[in-house]
């Protein structure tokens, strides 16, 4: 076909060079050149024979014109170029020898259909493509949609299931969405929620910092923050929550939106102020206790200079008589009545009612008047306690006595003032009580205060304060000293001689009970080693010795060994001491507790129980305690002084012991004041005596000197 | 979970799209108005850019068949657009008839219309995903369907480097898919540059702009640059050059000026 050189095909395909010159800088296809021109040259044949075909055939030429279309000639510039291509040039190339007016017609018609083709074909093009992406943006939608979907579903299971509640509002504040776990925060429904907006949420727990933080915020100067913000629930209790806020911005960088996520710390904020309550508040009566009342005092005392306080300080008269007669219970009640009487007569601003302890309460007042309103109170609290009480049906007298502290703050601390206080209520109390005393800093000064005591015990031992006496237990059958009970005394530098029921009650709470009890223990077991070595063998045997044990003692692990190391040291034997223990002490006493008196009483020691008939000892009782002695209470032998004795209590003295001596145990009476007494407990089968009327406590050469008497006499 | 419901993202064909405007500058009409205004803008600018893109057009086909004589039968062209004519599948395809091919563009549109061209070739097909993650391309399943990551592929990233900035790490990307490509594997890459704009760098900045203000930034690279994305690869002849200088097959004075900007080079791995 490649036709010889100026031949019809090599025309034509000259022809085809200078169509696809013309047109290839504007198509857009990825063809080269020659790939181009090679895709026109049947176009051009198909030109080149419609030019010279008989009759004319339009389709020819509007197939060319799609044609192009077709080989990505999109551009109209392409369809100009070809029609000025083709007007030029086909005729020229290739009408061969035909007439040239009618090919000119021939290529003018041609030119007209082709353009048809074009337009055509570039129509229905331009369509496809438009219905091709059209449906591909509304699939693609769809499919984004779809993802959305997904994502949005995803996310809204987290933002439901979150045990976080999370809120999200706008910069206005409306709240535009909440999840499930805000919405129980908050104990509402959504639309509830979702009519508030966020400044409605004041609260007067509001930090100060709260709602400058917030503007911050939606003002786009900051980013987030965080904070402990309480919120009224819809039913008015209150929610505490651990928020954190943070500005939500939109792709552009604008605030838009502001995001909420809170926890719900209200459980343990009330687990925190109930620990706090517990460890300020007194549990059996529900006063500030100790710490909160040094707390509040601290504080009115540390307060301007312009201020003042009142303290009075209250302790019931007589409390321990209905603790002991009445039980723990009742006194407890009866504590608990008095409180609530108290809490009524503080109610103003500054005033404060607290139980320090056992029955001492404390009320504090404060202001720039408690000069007038400390005597107020004072008096108020005295009327509170007029009314009796009742408790179990009895009707109970309370009284106290009252010690009055009121000064400038500023000046003292609280223990200072507290010490005050106590020994002005001492003064109250020594005055006969059921009365409130002022304090007077001279009285202060001459006072025996407990705390005082309680500070200088340790050393009062290490400094050899304390020392024994003795007081002679006599036997009521013949007259004659088997022995001495060991009393123990406190040399006070300044206080003088003090007696136990002074100290012992505080040695017993330091615990400094158990160092004092065993040095009495030696001197006295050391003591009548001496009296042994002097007195020499009697017909009576070896004077005994008696010492005390307080309960602290009893439960103390070395009681035993301790014993046992002070006999063996000294020398001397099991059956020369005497341990006695209060009744009181062994009540409810458990197997373990006794198991240390066994072991004592096995070797010989003999155990007396002590202050007998006071306290509430069942009486079976007595066969399971390892006791061989009973100490008959001095208030059983207070009605023998007299003649004659009350016929009762000559009976119950004669009851005990008639039941002590079928038990096997010795009975020894205290408090023998007169010779009728002692008389009448020889006839009711008492078997030893003790008491003034014998001799009082004394040293121990008094006791040495009495046996000799006695011995010769 | 990329951004929640309340803030939602849809298909915006009121935003112009760069394959959409890409589709317009070849004469197509696959587009929407948006599209076809703003390549007006930047063509009053850079009244060459229908050009520009033929040229990549013809470099790619160039490059294709390159590598199919070169025994590549995988292809993987991410950034692909919208397919109109003259797509890689059609060269290949042409060249090797087993040839597959996996196209990858995170365009929903082009994706969806890749679909619906793509339908009945189940030697080619194509994946919604982006270059920045190359890792969610490797390991997708329609890649692992069609491609085999043992044997040598051709990776096609023809006009889509300029459309990623510095800050999402363009070199980490495209070094994360070397890595994981077969030795022998090759490298076909085109991008814009200053260099060899047959215009004031002043005027190109005013197309570079309108790309800038559609939210596609064109981010122009030096030569340098645009070399250092070869790391680990060894170049072709004749190396990164200008697009219509890579192994042409028309006479350089036939060439439109326009073509001759930007810098095409194929590179391959050992």
């Amino acid at each position: 076909m490649s036709g010889e050189p100026d031949g019809p095909e090599d025309r034509l395909r000259r022809f085809a060079t200078i169509w696809s010159r013309a047109v290839y800088p504007v198509t857009s296809t990825s063809s080269t050149r020659p790939e181009f021109e090679a895709c026109l040259l049947p176009l051009a044949r198909r030109l080149s024979e419609a030019l010279r075909a008989r009759s004319f055939d339009a389709d020819a030429g509007k197939a060319v014109g799609a044609a192009l279309v077709e080989a990505h000639c999109t551009d109209p510039e392409a369809l100009s170029r070809t029609l000025d291509c083709v007007d030029a040039y086909l005729v020229l190339y290739c009408g061969e020898d035909g007439d040239r007016e009618d090919l000119r017609a021939r290529s003018a018609r041609l030119q007209h259909a082709m353009a048809a083709g074009f337009a055509q074909a570039l129509r229905e093009r331009t369509l496809a493509e438009q219905e091709a992406i059209a449906q591909a943006a509304l699939e693609a939608q769809g499919v984004v949609a779809q993802a959305l979907h997904d994502t949005e579903a995803r996310f809204r299971a987290v933002f439901e299931g979150a045990a976080i509640g999370i809120g999200i509002a706008d910069l206005e504040g409306n709240i535009l969405q909440v999840n499930n776990a805000l919405r129980r925060m908050f104990g509402l429904s959504e639309p509830g929620l979702r009519s508030r907006n966020v400044r409605d949420w004041v609260h007067p727990d509001d930090a100060p910092q709260t709602w400058r933080l917030y503007d911050e915020l939606v003002s786009g100067e900051r980013e987030h923050y965080h904070l402990e913000k309480a919120f009224y629930r819809q039913d008015g209790t209150v929610l505490w929550t651990n928020l954190t806020v943070s500005l939500l911005r939109d792709a552009d960088g604008e605030p838009q939106y502001q995001l909420a996520l809170m926890e719900d710390t209200t459980e343990r904020r009330l687990l925190n102020l109930r620990l706090r309550y517990e460890a300020t508040h007194d549990a059996l009566t529900g006063l500030p206790n100790r710490t909160f009342f040094f707390e509040r005092l601290e504080k009115a005392l540390s307060a301007g200079k312009d201020r003042r306080f009142g303290l009075c300080y209250l302790d019931l008269d007589g409390f321990k008589t209905v603790n002991d007669s009445l039980g723990h219970a009742a006194g407890d009640r009866l504590l608990v009545e008095v409180a609530d009487r108290l809490q009524a007569c503080a109610t103003a601003p500054g005033e404060m009612v607290a139980r320090l302890g056992g029955d001492e309460f404390v009320a504090l007042t404060t202001g720039p008047d408690t000069q007038r309103t400390v005597d107020e109170l004072a008096a108020r609290i005295m009327n509170a306690l007029l009314a009796p009480i009742s408790v179990d049906g009895r009707e109970l007298t309370v009284r106290g006595s009252i010690g009055i502290v009121e000064g400038p703050a500023g000046e003292r601390s609280a223990a200072e003032v507290l010490r005050s206080a106590d020994i002005t209520m001492y003064r109250a109390k020594s005055a006969g009580g059921n009365r409130f005393e002022l304090a007077d800093p001279e009285a202060d000064a001459r006072a025996i205060t407990r705390h005082g005591l309680t500070t200088a015990l340790p050393t009062a031992l290490d400094r050899g304060e304390f020392f024994i006496e003795y007081q002679p237990l006599v036997h009521l059958g013949d007259g004659s000293v088997r022995g001495a009970e060991a009393l123990v005394r406190w040399l006070h530098p300044q206080h003088g001689v003090l007696s136990p029921d002074r100290f012992i009650p505080l040695a017993e709470h330091t615990g400094l009970i158990v160092p004092l009890g065993r040095w009495v223990l030696e001197q006295s077991v050391r003591q009548a080693r001496e009296w042994r070595d002097r007195h020499g063998g009697e017909a009576l045997g070896p004077l005994r010795i008696n010492v005390n044990l307080s309960p602290c003692q009893l439960t103390h692990p070395g009681l035993v060994q301790d014993t046992v190391e002070i006999l063996e040291r000294t020398g001397v034997a099991p059956d020369s001491l005497c341990l006695e223990v209060t009744e009181s002490a062994l009540i409810g006493a458990d197997d373990d507790l006794l198991k240390p008196l066994r072991r004592l009483a096995e070797m010989g020691i003999d155990i007396a129980l002590d202050d007998f008939g006071t306290g509430y000892s069942n009486l079976a009782n007595l066969r399971r305690l390892p006791v061989s002695v009973l100490k008959l209470d001095r208030s059983f032998t207070q009605s023998m002084q007299r003649f004659p004795a009350d016929p009762v209590d000559l009976k119950i003295v004669e009851g005990i012991v008639s039941l002590a001596h079928s038990l096997d145990l010795a009975v020894t009476v205290e408090g023998v004041e007169t010779g009728a007494q002692a008389e009448q407990l020889r006839i009711l089968g008492c078997d030893t005596a003790q008491g003034w009327y014998y001799a009082r406590p004394g040293p121990p050469d008094r006791l040495h000197e009495l046996a000799l008497v006695d011995a010769t006499g | 979970m990329e951004r929640p419901a309340w803030a939602p993202r849809s298909i915006d064909i009121t935003v112009p799209s760069v394959s959409r405007m890409y589709d317009y500058y070849l004469g197509g009409s696959h587009n929407f108005e948006v599209d076809r205004e703003a390549a007006r803008k930047a063509m009053e600018f850079m009244p060459g850019l229908p050009k520009i893109m033929q040229a990549n057009r013809a470099f790619m086909r160039r490059a294709v068949q390159f590598a199919v004589s070169e025994g590549i039968s995988q292809f993987l062209d991410i950034g692909s657009g919208i397919p109109t004519f003259g797509n890689v599948h059609e060269v290949a395809q042409a060249a090797d008839p087993d040839a597959r091919v996996m196209y990858v563009d995170h365009d929903p549109v082009a994706v969806a219309h890749s679909q619906a061209v793509l339908q009945d070739n189940d030697r080619a097909d194509i994946l919604a995903a982006d270059l920045r993650k190359p890792r969610e391309i490797l390991n997708a399943p329609e890649v692992r369907r069609l491609i085999d990551l043992n044997r040598p592929v051709a990776l096609l990233l023809v006009a889509i480097l300029h459309f990623v900035e510095d800050a999402d790490d363009p070199y980490g990307a495209v070094a994360g898919l070397r890595d994981a490509l077969a030795p022998g594997s090759m490298l076909l890459l085109t991008h814009a540059s200053y260099e060899g704009l047959p215009l004031s760098p002043e005027r190109a900045e005013g197309a570079v702009d309108v790309y800038q203000n559609i939210r596609n930034p064109l981010i122009m690279r030096t030569r340098e640059e645009i070399a250092r994305f070869f790391e680990g690869y060894d170049m072709v002849e004749p190396g990164l050059v200008p697009m219509s200088q890579w192994r042409p097959d028309t006479a350089p004075e036939d060439e439109d000026p326009y073509a001759f900007s930007g810098f095409a080079g194929v590179g391959r791995t050992a």
